[in-house]
């Protein structure tokens, strides 16, 4: 354990955990864009910066990234001084000249009491922020269907080629954890269209519902071992069966049964 | 032939150096990219032909020889003589007959080929005595334009590998870094990180295995001393790389080079080739059982790929963003394993330290920045070339000792030091002495070496938005401030530009650049602002100019300048007529001509052209 002060309350916490997961568990909001428990820390959209200072520094300070930096004895912390403040006010500023359009960002920056952008928008922005969540947790889960493309400013989100992804499985994991909801995804009459490709959308035996995507339980059915039998019903009819099998066992069925 | 223990090592030292002293003359070609360009191969190929052709008594082909960049790249092609320094400029395919008449069939000398200093009209014939050579100390550079590039018979020849050789039998690692330290040799790629130190660290971490690599990304505008050296003498970074590998416990190297560095890459690859044949590198080097071989690995030509993190990312294979370094390299750097990382230049500084020892080379330059350091000097200066010079040279030393001044004699301006990330230092700063800490004060930095003169027609808010655009463009793009505050940075700096800024806009372009400086993530966004942050320190002046006087006092951003023909002085040449490609200049033969301003697309076509001075920029 170490023992280390933010915002001027003595906090202990274990070794090698980083500062966001301390701070948060305190209690104190600072914002985060890029981050998500089920993937590495990444440190890009800067918004967790926080003032980092020791005695032993004799009056210096650092600004570092809460998700990214590991938790030091007789650290003193501060989440909203002036200058992290004026920071963290500038990067949402500027996010909101490059994504105007999207709903999340403004009312992140009214929090910050920045209602219109002081700069240029930029040309051709989308709402993408590049958090890179999307293709971080389609690389976690070992599909790596998409990447990033390009460099700097002109830097986008996209499948190889920018064309149909041979290796998505249409599993959704990009879209549902993309904070500004930027990847457009549609289930129509049993298909499921991402990233222009389109996907047989499995139905379920029992009720009919559609549930994931051929694809992604066949992938699901040989790296985790779990048998294909498994995706002929949805989860609402497995749970049902459970729930059988369950009453089964303390003998409610013989009751139904009479 | 392996060769298996030291003593054998000095045994083909000296069959070489007899084969090398063969010629009582040698032929020096300079093969360097600047001479290259100007056909250099050619007149290499030509001496080759004509040699044979003429079959002379006591001179062969083999006394030909291609070396790497010789330096002065402004008088290039080069030629000389040796072993009386006899410095051709300038050459011609067409003067290798003459030259080979005089200089090789007599001892003459060809008198019209030799260099004449602009300054006090001196000629020389031995370039020795030229100040551009005179004022220079070179340790890195000791080799090149010396022996054949790319040679390890000659690199051997003359002491190559034998500092190596010190160290595998005589120095225990700890010898090794102790003599680093001692050196106070600091990473020349621009960090200036105590490298003896670095390695130290490197070598007590407790995890296997541990990796080097040699940093060749060099990809700052004007910069080519790190090329020169990787092409010219890959030898002595192989060399210094072994000794680092030994000095922390290593076994495995890599030399990240650009791809835009084609003969840099076939020259290493073929250099590690010679050093694994004669048993250099790989298994049980010397016989002294240490292992350790050098792998090349190529990059895509992105400036980022220099920053660590983000090159240990690409030589894994992976893209090559940066990634916090709350936790160091040296302790999870390639594969998350231990690694010492150093430029180019630092690695071929490492075996003279160990030959000659670290007191002697921190005797060298100022107590805290030792040693040399190797320049590229470009930009509006007459004597453009690779220099090295003490570290605590002044900047006037370099640019009109060396450098020869301005050209034209203009007035000098500003001298960006750093590359993209460093800043434009102004004419009072031109005592200061060139060494890590004092650029830094002053608001630039040493960075890889690249040294850009300016004179007074260029507009200082045109370089920063010069910068600032190719920063635009290498920012890898991971991080909100340098993608989205330097993109935004640039836009106000083109509002400048046009004239269409405030001054709060230069109070809003302050702020925003001390918000990316805190805020980034790697060094290239923390330094990104500096060349605004760095012109605006010293040229406020001509910032406010654009805003208040809507006027660029350099004559240089388009939207604020005006180009007109004095009638009184136009002598109806017409050659400004022709010059423009917008048809915008009108007159008869004889007659004073006129610029339609509608027309005017105010790419000073004109202005370069006019033999009389009469087109002036208002």
């Amino acid at each position: 354990m170490v023992s280390l002060t933010i915002n001027g309350r003595v906090v202990q916490a274990e070794e090698g955990e980083m500062l966001l997961a301390v701070i948060r568990r305190m209690g104190i909001d600072i914002p985060a864009l890029c981050h998500h428990e089920a993937v590495e820390p990444f440190g890009a959209c800067r918004l967790c910066t926080v003032e980092i200072t020791k005695e032993s520094w004799n009056g210096w300070k650092n600004y570092v990234t809460s998700c990214l930096y590991p938790v030091e004895q007789d650290l003193i912390v501060h989440t909203h001084s002036a200058k992290v403040i004026e920071l963290r006010k500038t990067l949402i500023d500027l996010l909101l000249a490059r994504c105007p359009g999207s709903p999340e960002i403004r009312e992140m920056a009214a929090q910050y009491g920045v209602n219109e952008t002081s700069y240029e928008p930029v040309v051709n922005g989308d709402n993408c922020i590049l958090c890179g969540l999307c293709t971080r947790i389609c690389s976690r889960l070992g599909f790596n269907a998409i990447s990033t493309v390009g460099r700097g400013h002109t830097k986008e989100v996209a499948p190889p080629m920018k064309e149909a992804p041979p290796d998505c499985v249409g599993c959704l994991s990009c879209a549902l954890n993309c904070p500004t909801h930027v990847i457009k995804f549609t289930d129509v009459n049993g298909k499921r269209t991402i990233w222009g490709k389109t996907f047989e959308l499995l139905t379920c035996k029992e009720c009919g519902a559609t549930t994931i995507t051929r694809e992604f339980a066949e992938a699901l059915s040989e790296r985790r071992g779990i048998p294909m039998e498994y995706f002929e019903k949805c989860d609402a009819c497995h749970r049902k069966e459970l729930s059988l099998t369950m009453g089964a066992v303390v003998g409610w069925a013989r009751e139904e049964q009479s | 032939m392996r060769i298996e223990t030291i003593s054998q090592l000095k045994d083909l030292r000296k069959t070489n150096l007899e084969r090398m002293n063969k010629h009582p003359r040698t032929v020096l070609i300079c093969c360097g990219p600047g001479c290259l360009a100007n056909g250099a191969k050619k007149i290499s190929d030509e001496f080759h032909k004509v040699i044979k052709d003429k079959k002379i008594k006591g001179f062969s082909v083999e006394a030909l020889k291609e070396t790497g960049c010789h330096g002065f790249c402004e008088q290039g092609p080069l030629v000389i003589i040796e072993p009386d320094g006899v410095f051709y400029t300038k050459v011609k395919v067409r003067d290798v007959e003459e030259i080979i008449e005089t200089s090789i069939k007599k001892k003459e000398i060809v008198e019209r080929l030799l260099y004449t200093n602009a300054a006090d009209g001196k000629t020389y014939t031995d370039y020795k005595e030229i100040p551009f050579y005179k004022l220079q100390n070179r340790i890195a550079l000791r080799n090149i334009g010396k022996i054949r590039q790319c040679d390890i018979d000659e690199y051997i020849a003359i002491g190559g590998y034998e500092a190596m050789a010190k160290a595998l039998s005589k120095m225990k690692p700890q010898e090794v870094i102790d003599e680093v330290i001692a050196s106070g040799l600091r990473g020349r790629g621009g960090g200036g990180f105590p490298t003896g130190r670095k390695w130290a660290t490197c070598a007590k971490i407790d995890d296997e295995p541990r990796y080097v690599i040699c940093n060749g990304d060099e990809g700052d505008p004007g910069a080519f001393m790190d090329r020169a050296i990787m092409e010219g003498d890959p030898h002595s970074v192989i060399e210094g790389m072994i000794i680092a590998a030994w000095a922390v416990g290593s076994h495995n190297g890599y030399i990240y080079v650009r791809e835009e560095y084609p003969l840099a890459v076939v020259n290493l690859q073929k250099a590690i080739e010679q050093a694994q044949a004669l048993g250099l590198l790989g298994e049980n080097i010397l016989g002294t059982g240490f292992d350790f071989d050098i792998h090349v690995s190529r990059g895509g030509g992105a400036f980022v790929c220099g920053e660590s993190s983000a090159l240990m990312l690409s030589v894994a294979g992976e893209v090559g963003e940066p990634r916090a370094k709350y936790i160091r390299s040296v302790q999870k750097g390639l594969f998350d394993k231990p690694t010492v990382l150093n430029n180019v230049e630092s690695y071929a500084n490492v075996p003279v330290i160990i030959a000659k020892g670290g007191k002697w080379f921190s005797s060298i330059g100022t107590a805290k920045s030792t040693g040399t350091k190797a320049f590229s000097l470009v930009g509006k200066v007459r004597n453009t070339g690779l220099i090295e010079v003490p570290m605590g040279t002044t900047l006037k030393q370099i640019i009109y000792d060396i450098g020869g001044g301005v050209i034209k004699d203009r007035p000098f301006k500003a001298v960006q030091t750093g590359g993209p990330s460093g800043g434009c230092l102004p004419e009072e700063k031109l005592d200061l002495s060139v060494d890590f800490d004092t650029l830094t004060q002053a608001g630039s930095m040493m960075g890889s070496g690249g040294m850009i003169v300016m004179d007074d027609r260029t507009c200082v808010v045109d370089v920063a938005k010069y910068f600032l655009q190719f920063l635009i463009d290498e920012s890898c793009g991971k991080c909100v401030p340098c993608r989205e505050g330097l993109y935004q940075l640039h836009a106000l700096a083109v509002a400048v530009s046009e004239g269409r800024a405030t001054e709060e806009d230069l109070d809003k372009m302050e702020k925003l650049s001390e918000n990316i400086v805190i805020g980034s993530l790697c060094g290239l966004g923390k330094s990104g602002p500096n060349p605004f942050l760095s012109t605006i320190r010293y040229f406020r002046d001509e910032y406010l100019a654009h805003i208040r006087d809507k006027r660029c006092p350099a004559g240089v951003c388009r939207a604020l300048i005006t180009y007109k023909i004095d009638p009184e002085i136009c002598n109806g040449c017409m050659a400004c007529i022709s010059a423009c490609a917008h048809e915008a200049i009108t007159g008869k033969k004889k007659e004073p001509h006129f610029i339609n301003q509608d027309k005017c697309d105010k790419c000073g076509a004109c202005y370069a052209v006019c033999q009389h001075n009469a087109i002036e920029v208002v």
